[in-house]
């Protein structure tokens, strides 16, 4: 069941390349941004990489997310699948496995590439790449609650944001500090195993509440 | 006596009613007492001077907005589980007062700041962490404001204030790990004086003045919020005209 949801999730994805592309043209736009902003000292840039990167990961998923139920609620699948004596639990995982494949992992590809715009050296690109890695799969695991939530609602993509961002906040303050102890010479392992279990714990817990919330939307 | 009938929005409407002065009342006194002590009783701190008054609001708006957050979660999350109506209805009630207690307690704690440390805000971890509070309750409200469906309304709600929930002490400690990382602990709010007694009371009292109110506003929501979901029942046919 599992399998199954995810192979046609990549292969409804996969028809339409476009969306993960824009996905990470906005992603890349975004980070590039900053230093139009804010000039083109190599110091500066730096420092401020990890939290660009970073926040630019978190913003990149909220435009996915919203594609992560919607299209299967508009043509009643989302209903059907439901209806599947399977636990829902395993539904969202799959859905929520493949939007981190589809959304997510272009990210996590592209960043050391961004990085090298801020003049990260090796292991800092490598750390930023690992902490992308375990971090993003919280972006879709408790940003699968909130586009459950708002499922079917008038403005649902900016409702999201403010549901979701805030939630966020632990996944950027571990995944920013790793990549920050890195530059600054530190070892950024604690960063990366409080950025772990935080991955675990959202694990466990948000796709039940993930499945509650498609529930109620769709009664 | 049955005491589940009044878990009956219809029921417990009149008796709300009557138990608003009771709070509102007691909650009035309370803050013209709290603020007599604060401002007359208490002695000026010798190290903030008067500034440090503001504190007797600040103090207890900070705690308000948390526990309060906490007591909506609660009685969205009753109102999931055991589908009462009522206490759904109470939980949405509550986050109003809840959202304005937290940013009570960041705009006091803003005038508190700008004398004594010289400036407005600070990336203090308590500070932070009541600013992201901020943000779950607007996600509350709005979340609840964008759904027609005032069922499902209560149900999301519901399921996000039980993440949020879940989510809060995370925050909180992962706000308080980033701070120390990034700049150490410069400054303590209340930097542990020995509180003087006339202090301490003043801050009680208004407390106690907050949580009166606290109750008393959240009735007289509780009753809007019936009246308007339920002004097709019969029973209110008269009360709405």
């Amino acid at each position: 069941m599992l399998r199954w949801i995810v192979w046609r999730d990549l292969m409804l994805a996969w028809r339409r390349r476009s969306d993960i592309l824009s996905t990470v043209f906005f992603f890349v736009i975004v980070v590039s941004l900053f230093p139009l902003g804010i000039g083109p000292e190599t110091q500066l840039l730096r420092s401020i990489a990890p939290g660009v990167v970073w926040v630019a990961a978190l913003l990149a998923s909220m435009l996915s997310l919203g594609r992560l139920f919607a299209n299967d609620y508009q043509d009643g699948t989302l209903e059907q699948l439901l209806l599947t004596p399977q636990p829902l639990y395993l539904v969202v995982l799959g859905k929520v496995l493949a939007h981190w494949i589809i959304a997510e992992i272009p990210l996590v590809l592209i960043a050391p590439l961004v990085g090298v715009q801020f003049d990260l050296s090796r292991e800092t690109l490598w750390i930023l790449f690992v902490s992308l890695l375990l971090g993003t799969p919280v972006l879709s695991l408790i940003g699968s609650v909130g586009a459950a939530l708002t499922l079917g609602l008038r403005g649902g993509g900016v409702l999201i944001s403010i549901l979701i961002l805030p939630l966020y906040i632990p996944a950027l303050i571990f995944g920013a500090g790793a990549v920050e102890a890195s530059i600054i010479g530190i070892s950024p392992a604690a960063n990366i195993y409080l950025l772990g279990a935080f991955a675990i714990v959202s694990l466990i817990f948000s796709p039940f509440a993930t499945a509650a919330a498609l529930r109620i939307s769709l009664e | 006596m049955n005491i589940y009938k009044y878990a009956s929005p219809a029921t417990f409407y009149p008796v709300a009613g009557k138990m608003i002065p009771w709070f509102a009342i007691p909650a009035a006194i309370l803050f013209v007492a709290g603020l007599y002590v604060g401002f007359f009783i208490a002695p000026t701190d010798f190290q903030q001077g008067d500034a440090y008054r503001i504190m007797f609001i600040h103090v207890p708006a900070a705690w308000m907005g948390m526990f309060l957050y906490v007591l909506m979660a609660i009685y969205a999350g009753v109102g999931w589980a055991f589908n009462a109506r009522l206490s759904s209805m109470m939980a949405s009630a509550i986050a109003v007062t809840g959202a304005m207690f937290t940013l009570l307690s960041l705009v006091t704690g803003a005038f508190w700041g700008k004398p004594t440390w010289g400036t407005w805000w600070v990336w203090d971890a308590r500070m932070t962490s009541t600013l992201i509070l901020l943000f779950l309750y607007a996600g509350f409200i709005s979340l609840q404001a964008a759904i027609d469906d005032p069922r499902r309304a209560d149900r999301a709600g519901a399921v996000l204030a039980l993440v949020g929930v879940i989510n809060v002490p995370i925050i909180y400690f992962s706000v308080q790990w980033w701070n120390t990382l990034h700049q150490g602990a410069t400054i303590r709010i209340l930097g542990k004086p020995s509180i003087a007694p006339p202090m301490l009371a003043a801050m009680l009292i208004m407390l106690a003045a907050c949580w009166l109110y606290s109750v008393a506003v959240v009735l007289v929501r509780l009753r809007c919020i019936i009246l308007e979901r339920e002004q097709n029942a019969s029973r209110f046919a008269e009360v709405n005209v």
